[in-house]
């Protein structure tokens, strides 16, 4: 099987020699969804940084990240610009930090289009409405700043930008997390169907386990840095087997425990 | 405690709470509902007394609330934030900091002092020698005990908690959830709740008002509000929630 990405052995450490992932391997094929899922200072954030060869200075990836065929570790900054939105683009937490302030929102998608697709002028206009269509945004939003925009207006925004690079892997970090509920049901639902239609395969980090199990078909478990459990997600979720996935998944019964039993 | 009638607006803006009435019932934990704007958080703020009304009243034991300093009020009512990292200075030490309300509101003479916070810091179940340490040394859930620790300390009637378990992890916020309804049954102490987590709603609070734009959408008994919801908002609200109990 030819794998879309592969991690192997993948550790991540401080200057000071301080590992905070270890050992971590996984694989993802065309058109599949894994959920890495794990309490704050887990290190999902960190594994996707890696991934993409995105992680902060100070910090140094060693192992193996093989993202469509070529070596992330260690490779310079132009080999993965190219990697870079062709085999894999990411939608983070906050879509208010991912996107320039200054920048109207029809601008700031324009970007990747242009890039990827080489289009300009009316064409490139036209191609940024249907990307806008596309996640549901009114075509006035073309021409607002984010700050003018409700927070989940803005996520789908980000979402057309990652889309617009036309990937064959998106990543997904805490992509509702900062949304309302309400907001979060309908972004999720977004997501499942832009990605089911374009095939493409997912990476969906999270902390909140009815989340993550919505969107993925397997997940790993991550606690300090290591995975603890991996498996499809019906079996985690039904029987998990570690002590620590056991808890989480007891902490979120338990808290929806009152909730299932007033609004079943 | 009740907020009446009550409408808010900034200075020179559009009202942001119109013709909020709630009311809070000694021993019935309230939730106030709904999604980010809405004026939940404001709503909080008038009962705090923070900030006052444009139109309408807050009042506490029937009588209108006029300031957040009436040390009366504030030994009764006392708040608790979301983000523990804020909330508490990272200067001072524990006992400092819990025992502030204490020495700002005269509760109990000084030689007390001590032992209140010896005996709050126990209610929430951290060590004695928490004492002595300061903010960062613990972590999130340990440190919202802190700040419960802190508003408990004056023997307070109502507790205004701002989404108290939101910034904390799935595990931790079950025991903390887990703590404000030990302390709301041994301490004949009410529960108000800002929160989004309609799960946490749940396993809190008897009372939910439900609030869309400013304006109260549905308010009843936590069982028939999230039951069988009557208002469209809150039956979204309701679907909306994910739930591990579909996989």
């Amino acid at each position: 099987m030819s794998e879309l990405l592969s991690v192997e052995n993948l550790s991540v450490r401080r200057s000071d020699g301080h590992e905070l992932i270890h050992g971590l391997s996984f694989g993802l094929a065309p058109g599949e969804r894994l959920g890495l899922i794990g309490e704050s200072g887990s290190g999902k954030s960190l594994t996707a940084l890696a991934v993409l060869g995105l992680l902060p200075p100070g910090l140094t990836a060693h192992g193996s990240v093989l993202l469509s065929g070529t070596q992330v570790v260690g490779a310079p900054g132009r080999r993965l610009d190219r990697l870079r939105g062709r085999a894999a683009s990411v939608v983070f937490q906050e879509p208010l930090t991912a996107l320039d302030p200054l920048m109207r929102i029809g601008r700031q998608v324009a970007g990747p289009i242009r890039r990827r697709r080489g289009l300009r002028g009316a064409a490139l206009r036209s191609a940024v409405l249907a990307a806008l269509e596309e996640v549901a945004l009114p075509e006035r939003v073309a021409r607002a700043y984010p700050h003018e925009i409700s927070g989940g207006q803005r996520q789908r925004a980000a979402i057309a930008m990652a889309l617009a690079c036309e990937p064959a892997l998106l990543i997904a970090d805490e992509p509702t997390t900062a949304l309302d509920v309400t907001v979060q049901a309908e972004v999720l639902a977004l997501l499942d169907r832009l990605i089911a239609a374009r095939d493409m395969a997912l990476l969906f980090i999270g902390h909140d386990l009815a989340v993550v199990a919505g969107v993925a078909d397997r997940l790993i478990v991550l606690k300090e840095g290591s995975a603890v459990e991996s498996g499809r997600t019906r079996d985690i979720v039904r029987e998990p087997r570690h002590p620590y996935t056991r808890s989480l998944v007891d902490s979120a019964r338990e808290l929806e425990a009152e909730l299932d039993r007033m609004a079943p | 405690m009740e907020a009446r009638e009550v409408g808010f607006a900034y200075r020179g803006g559009a009202e942001v709470l119109s013709g909020v009435s709630v009311e809070v019932t000694r021993g019935r934990n309230l939730a106030i509902v709904g999604e980010s704007g809405a004026g939940k958080t404001t709503l909080l703020r008038l009962l705090l007394g923070l900030a006052r009304p444009t139109s309408g009243q807050v009042l506490f034991d029937g009588r209108p609330v006029t300031s957040a300093r009436d040390r009366k009020f504030r030994r009764a009512v006392q708040p608790v934030f979301q983000d523990p990292y804020s909330s508490l200075d990272p200067r001072q030490r524990v006992r400092r900091i819990v025992s502030e309300p204490l020495r700002a509101l005269r509760a109990c003479p000084r030689d007390e002092i001590g032992d209140r916070v010896a005996e709050a810091l126990r209610s929430v179940g951290l060590p004695a020698d928490a004492a002595e340490r300061y903010p960062h040394e613990f972590s999130g859930g340990q440190r919202q005990r802190i700040a419960i620790a802190r508003a408990i300390v004056c023997e307070p009637r109502v507790l205004l908690a701002d989404e108290p378990v939101s910034a904390l992890d799935v595990s931790t916020r079950v025991r903390v959830v887990e703590l404000l309804k030990e302390l709301s049954a041994s301490r004949d102490l009410t529960v108000v709740m800002v929160s989004h987590d309609l799960a946490v709603v749940a396993a809190l609070c008897q009372e939910i008002a439900v609030i869309e734009r400013g304006r109260i959408a549905e308010r009843g008994a936590a069982a028939d509000v999230l039951g069988s919801p009557s208002h469209p908002y809150t039956r979204r609200l309701v679907e909306s929630v994910p739930r591990l109990s579909r996989y």
